[in-house]
Formats: C-alpha cells, structure tokens, sequence
C-alpha cells in the first residue's frame, strides 16, 4: 500500500504499523509522529495500523521563536 | 495603570520574591528568548548564557532524509539544549488550523516532555497576524488536555479576556508582526489590555530595540518574549545581555512609580536667589 511519510511517498506492506514506517525511513531519535494530523503517541507506534493513502508526519525538534 | 500582580509587589525587581510566575511556576527572569535566526549555534548558546532567560522557544519540523538515506541527521541543536538546562517552550508555528495546532503541540510535549507550549494559530501569511476567530478553540482544547497554554495573540481586549475565560493563567499579545522589529505600534491597547486584565502579560513578536522592551515592562507587563532582534543583531550576545538588562530597568522603573506628566515646564533649579534677578528689567 502507498503512504506519504513527510510528504514523500513510500510503499508500505499491508497491515503495516507506524513502527514499519518509522523503520523504513530510518528514523533517529529524537523524533515524535502523526498520522492524518492526529498525534500518535510514543507508546502506540508499534501497534497503530496503516491504510492506504495515510499521511505520515515526522518532526524533530528545530530552532524557533 | 496599575494591575493586582505588579502593585502589590513590593519587593525589588531583582529579588526571588519578584519573580514572574506562569501557571503555579516561578522565573528568576522576565525575559523569554527564541533560538532561530542566529548566525550560528556558537553565538545562540553565549547569547542564552548572555541573556539568562527565563524560557527558551523550540519548535517543530519534519525529519528529511540525508543522503546517506537516515532521516532526522542531528544538528546539534537537541544536544543545545540540554546542555544549556533552560526550560523550552515549544511552539506551533506555522499552524493554519485548530487541528494541526493541537496536534503539534501534542507531538512537542512528548518530545520536549514539558507541558508547556506557545500556542500559535497563524491567520494571515503576510502579517502572521493570530487566526483571533479560532484561537480560542484551539486554547481551549489544549488547556482540558493539560497544556500550560501561553497564547500568541493581538491585543485585542476581548480576544485576550475570552482565553482567560477559558483556562489561560497568562496571555501573550503581539507588539506589531513577527520579525518587524517596530516595537510597540498600538501603545494605547496595550496600556488598556494592562489596565483591564490582571494575569501575568507578556509582549511577544515585534520588538526591535531594548527600549520597548523597557517600554512595555514600565507599562506594568509582566514579561518579553523575543528572538529576531537579538538573533540579527550585529552583535547577537551583547543585544541579548542589552535586552535583559532593558526588561530589568523597565520593571523597576514601574516598581518605582513615575511622575505625573506634566504640560509646562517646571523649573528643577531652586529660583529663589538666582544670580543677576531682575538686572535686565532695570537697566
């Protein structure tokens, strides 16, 4: 199945979880994640499901005001 | 303009008893400083140590692929801020809706682990004028899911009074557009907003000189929160240190109590007994 992580597409398994995505795009702590603009917690990575046309965010921590 | 937090405080600015206090917390300092924009990591770090802030702003961005193909290569600024030891306050810039607002924030307190967020909800691109409409909703939500919410606003009176209504112990409005640098461009508002609200203010956005910081802290606000004038200073680490020092003169200058304006001047240097008195009528 096609998810968009950060905007890009990937191709995931079916029944993927956000785990196999963090996995693919070889995330590097420190990092925290959403899935169609709902937070996903830390404790739920290994266990949420993807779909199909899911958007996928990634964000780390950056400089701001 | 007296407000209940600032004219019951005798104490002197410098003192621990004078400290600014947001949501229950106390801080030794009344300036909080933004990261972004500096010329380099180097320069932020001595222009925090410089500063001595109360709260260091942060925020959030995508992981990009390097292309070595890992996402999320560091940049040191993680490690910065450990190092450093001040407390962040994440922010939600560049959120257009309630939504993405809410979520970034959540997305910010699991990975800073801290309640703590500056809640921006963008309006207008050109201005980054505040969505006033849904600023509240989005206020709202956080505060019933436990976020100490430090609203960016406008100084709209009953903007700023409708998210006290809803949970916010202190509110943030703007002094002009982010990054302008024009200091305060609505002095008349903001002296209101002082005189109507008394939870801890602080001016966010739009400072560019330490004067309105001072400025805005003799008007009886309870804090700054700064970034573009001190990052894009010549010299980003004595701005950073001119700044704290404005914040501290302006808060004991409003501890100290002004004197009255007046309309005709009124001569400092005793009159009686001056030199050559009516010579040159009698000659």
């Amino acid at each position: 199945m096609n998810v968009l992580i950060n905007d890009k597409p990937y191709t995931l398994a079916p029944g993927a979880r956000l785990a196999d995505a963090l996995l693919l795009i070889e995330a590097r702590p420190p990092y925290a994640t959403a899935v169609n603009r709902q937070f996903v917690p830390r404790s739920s990575h290994a266990t949420h499901e993807l779909h199909a046309g899911d958007r996928i965010e990634v964000i780390r921590p950056v400089t701001g005001g | 303009m007296t407000h209940p937090s600032s004219a019951a405080a005798p104490a002197t600015p410098s003192s621990s008893a004078d400290a600014l206090v947001l949501y229950g917390q106390s801080f030794q300092s009344r300036l909080l400083l933004g990261t972004a924009r500096y010329p380099s990591p180097d320069v932020l770090e001595a222009a925090v140590r410089r500063a001595r802030p109360a709260m260091l702003t942060a925020s959030l961005r995508r992981q990009t692929a390097s292309p070595g193909g890992a996402a999320g290569a560091d940049n040191g600024f993680w490690e910065l801020l450990r190092r450093l030891d001040v407390p962040v306050l994440p922010n939600t810039a560049g959120c257009h809706s309630v939504q993405e607002a809410v979520a970034t924030a959540q997305m910010a307190r699991e990975l800073f682990d801290t309640p703590w967020i500056k809640l921006e909800l963008i309006g207008d691109d050109y201005t980054l004028q505040p969505d006033t409409l849904n600023l509240v909703d989005a206020a709202s939500q956080l505060i019933r899911d436990g976020f100490h919410v430090l609203p960016y606003c406008t100084e709209d009176l009953v903007l700023c009074q409708r998210l006290v209504d809803i949970g916010c112990q202190a509110v943030m409005p703007w002094a002009a557009p982010i990054g302008t640098g024009r200091g305060p461009v609505n002095p008349y508002a903001l002296q209101v907003l002082r005189e109507r609200l008394s939870v801890p203010l602080l001016v966010d956005a739009g400072l560019g000189l330490p004067s309105h910081a001072c400025q805005v802290m003799e008007w009886g606000y309870d804090g700054v929160l700064l970034n573009t004038a001190v990052a894009l200073a010549q010299d980003p680490v004595a701005m950073a240190g001119a700044f704290a020092d404005a914040v501290q003169a302006g808060r004991a200058a409003r501890h100290a109590g002004a004197m009255a304006a007046q309309d005709s001047a009124q001569p400092s240097t005793p009159v009686l007994g001056t030199p050559f008195w009516h010579h040159a009528q009698s000659q």
